[in-house]
């Protein structure tokens, strides 16, 4: 990987190259590792009017809990400098009526359903995963850390005893044989601490990160922007902090594996994650400006990497932690976007 | 079934404070029905601000010179909104549409009123051409804060049987709001529907006028959204259902017309105890 060192510009028509994008998640294989992000697909059904599901790694569904929830007051959103807060607070029709009506038609459509569960109990969260047994699931995402609740007690992901009881309770309950992963809050001192507590709890991977808390104050009424008062950042806005999570856990959990994502936009966002250490990514908020961004990004991921001599997604995974070159090109990076002097 | 079309813009103009912009969108036109919307990208493919803006859809015309296009109007209100007040001709933007459900026509020849606020009155011409085209009467008001912010005026007296305009300072036809002229003008012409598209407050106003007098209202509500699609659940309201259970409805696919005695307007911006899932539910939640 010398001499034809360009990148290629967004995937266009074109035929993907041929990279081999499989990964493997705690076992499981997946034919790309280009996923939608919770909260930002809702089950798939109104992507696939863009795309067709079934062409991502995974469908990543909205939290849901065992009861229908109607979520906070409006407004529930706020743009923000490349990213947005929003204050949802978990709507969703409930753990029956997903499974029903969302999980079925992923079912039917045999996309990889991975089924993001958010309880605010540890009870609540065994009996989601219990509600999983005998349903197509690729995955479960166990949301920990969402911090849209009334109640900042109520983020598990930050705490790691209260981290490890809830995914020992979800393992517990899970259909065998379906990775459980634990949503990580980057909102923690240490990242890591909640990362192990998970793993030895026995969480078989980790995503990495939800969105940070946040807020906006509107000058005009001199009131909070959000009708929830506060709300979870994302966006391109948070994407060095998902990759320095990132980075951190898979310094600290080598054989883990990682779904990354915050704020991922294009492929070369997506490489970055994946150099740091992530297995797999998540697409999310960027969805909301571009519907077609899931599959626009695998194209533009599995270019980049063969513009980078990769035949496998899998080598790439976590290449940045590599040593240090022992011998450094000369003239500026050909993959930079600026040339430094 | 929704398009994302990279269109050219044809042209924009100013009309009043507002703007309309005809972007070359081959495909939305023949989907399009009066009260659907587009969502806007704004800014570039490099843009800091990564929500669309949604406008209901004022014109289409499926086929012609440039192939189908489709006109919307907007007024700047931030930074996205002026960006785009800024393209020009033969620029590219990034629409998806058409969205959302479009206004209900009844099967009948029937006296209908429309009643639009502001630039709320742009869904509602195609509206009232479409209303005409089946026989219907068709009676318009329009209002706004003053005449360089009323839109179609011209339009609708060429469509309508009357149209009657008020402007908050008086600047153009009758002095006050439409809620001071709907009344009379229902009475008068015995109207069987009434078609709304404005400020919430107004939405709010004509649909107790049309409950008075026990007619049937569709309303298009404006809502702020970050997809337009249904993905994020940002731009719920309140909304009570056949069952008579109430929920937070998206107004970008279950709406954005709505039933409007079906909208619980005393509790848009919040979510009250007694809809479904709610959070502060008398005895239940968490």
């Amino acid at each position: 990987m010398t001499e034809q060192l360009t990148v290629v510009p967004a995937s266009g028509p074109e035929p993907p190259p041929s990279v081999d994008m499989s990964t493997t998640l705690a076992g499981v294989r997946f034919p790309n590792p280009v996923f939608t992000a919770s909260g930002c697909a809702a089950a798939g059904q109104e992507l696939d009017q863009f795309f067709d599901v079934t062409l991502l790694g995974g469908v990543v569904t909205k939290s849901i809990m065992l009861a229908p929830r109607s979520g906070r007051p409006t407004p529930r959103m706020a743009e923000t400098p490349s990213g947005m807060l929003n204050s949802i607070g978990l709507q969703g029709p409930g753990i029956d009526a997903f499974l029903e009506k969302d999980l079925a038609w992923l079912a039917a459509k045999k996309a990889r359903a991975v089924v993001s569960i958010a309880g605010g109990s540890v009870d609540e969260f065994a009996k989601l995963a219990a509600r999983l047994r005998g349903h197509q699931v690729a995955m479960i995402e166990v949301n920990i850390s969402c911090p849209n609740v009334e109640d900042r007690g109520q983020v598990f992901a930050c705490d790691p005893r209260a981290s490890a009881s809830v995914i020992q309770a979800v393992k517990r309950s899970a259909p065998s044989g379906v990775p459980v992963f634990a949503k990580l809050s980057p909102d923690v001192t240490d990242i890591t601490a909640i990362a192990r507590a998970c793993v030895d709890a026995g969480a078989d991977g980790l995503s990495v990160i939800n969105t940070l808390l946040g807020m906006v104050i509107d000058t005009d009424t001199m009131r909070p922007a959000l009708g929830g008062v506060t709300g979870g950042l994302s966006g391109p806005a948070i994407r060095p902090v998902a990759v320095r999570c990132v980075w951190q856990v898979r310094q600290a959990l080598p054989d883990v594996p990682i779904l990354g994502m915050g704020g991922i936009r294009s492929g070369l966002d997506a490489l970055e994650f994946v150099l740091a250490g992530a297995n797999a990514v998540s697409v999310g908020t960027t969805v909301f400006g571009d519907p077609t961004a899931p599959v626009r990004v695998l194209g533009e991921l599995a270019h980049a990497l063969a513009a980078r001599g990769f035949a496998r997604f899998e080598d790439a995974v976590g290449l940045a932690h590599r040593p240090p070159d022992l011998h450094v090109p000369e003239g500026p990076d050909p993959l930079g976007d600026e040339v430094t002097p | 079934m929704p398009l994302q079309v990279q269109g050219e813009v044809l042209s924009i103009r100013k009309v009043g404070a507002y703007n309309a912009m005809t972007v070359v969108a081959p495909g939305m036109a023949e989907l399009t029905k009066p009260g659907h919307f587009v969502a806007v990208q704004v800014g570039g493919p490099e843009s800091s601000m990564l929500l669309r803006r949604a406008f209901a859809i004022y014109d289409v015309k499926e086929r012609g010179v440039y192939g189908g296009t489709v006109e919307f109007v907007f007024a700047v209100h931030g930074k996205g909104t002026a960006w785009l007040a800024r393209r020009k001709p033969q620029d590219r933007i990034d629409l998806v549409g058409p969205l959302g459900k479009p206004f209900r026509l009844p099967a009948s020849p029937v006296t209908a009123t429309l009643v639009g606020g502001g630039y709320g009155s742009a869904p509602l011409l195609p509206l009232a051409t479409a209303l005409r085209e089946r026989g219907c009467r068709v009676d318009f008001v329009l209002g706004a804060g003053s005449a360089d912010r009323l839109f179609g005026q011209l339009d609708a007296r060429r469509i309508a049987a009357s149209t009657e305009i008020t402007t908050d300072d008086g600047s153009m036809g009758r002095k006050g709001r439409v809620s001071d002229v709907l009344p009379a003008l229902l009475d008068r012409t015995g109207s069987d529907v009434v078609y709304a598209c404005g400020p919430m407050a107004m939405l709010r106003s004509v649909t107790d006028l049309a409950a008075e007098r026990d007619i049937p209202c569709q309303v298009a509500v404006e809502e702020s959204m970050a997809c337009g699609i249904g993905v994020c659940m940002t731009c719920v309201l309140p909304v009570v259902g056949d069952d008579g259970q109430t929920r937070m409805l998206r107004s970008c696919v279950e709406g954005p017309v709505f039933l409007g005695d079906r909208v619980r307007w005393d509790d848009v911006g919040t979510v009250p105890p007694d809809v479904v899932g709610s959070l502060n539910a008398v005895g239940g939640g968490h």
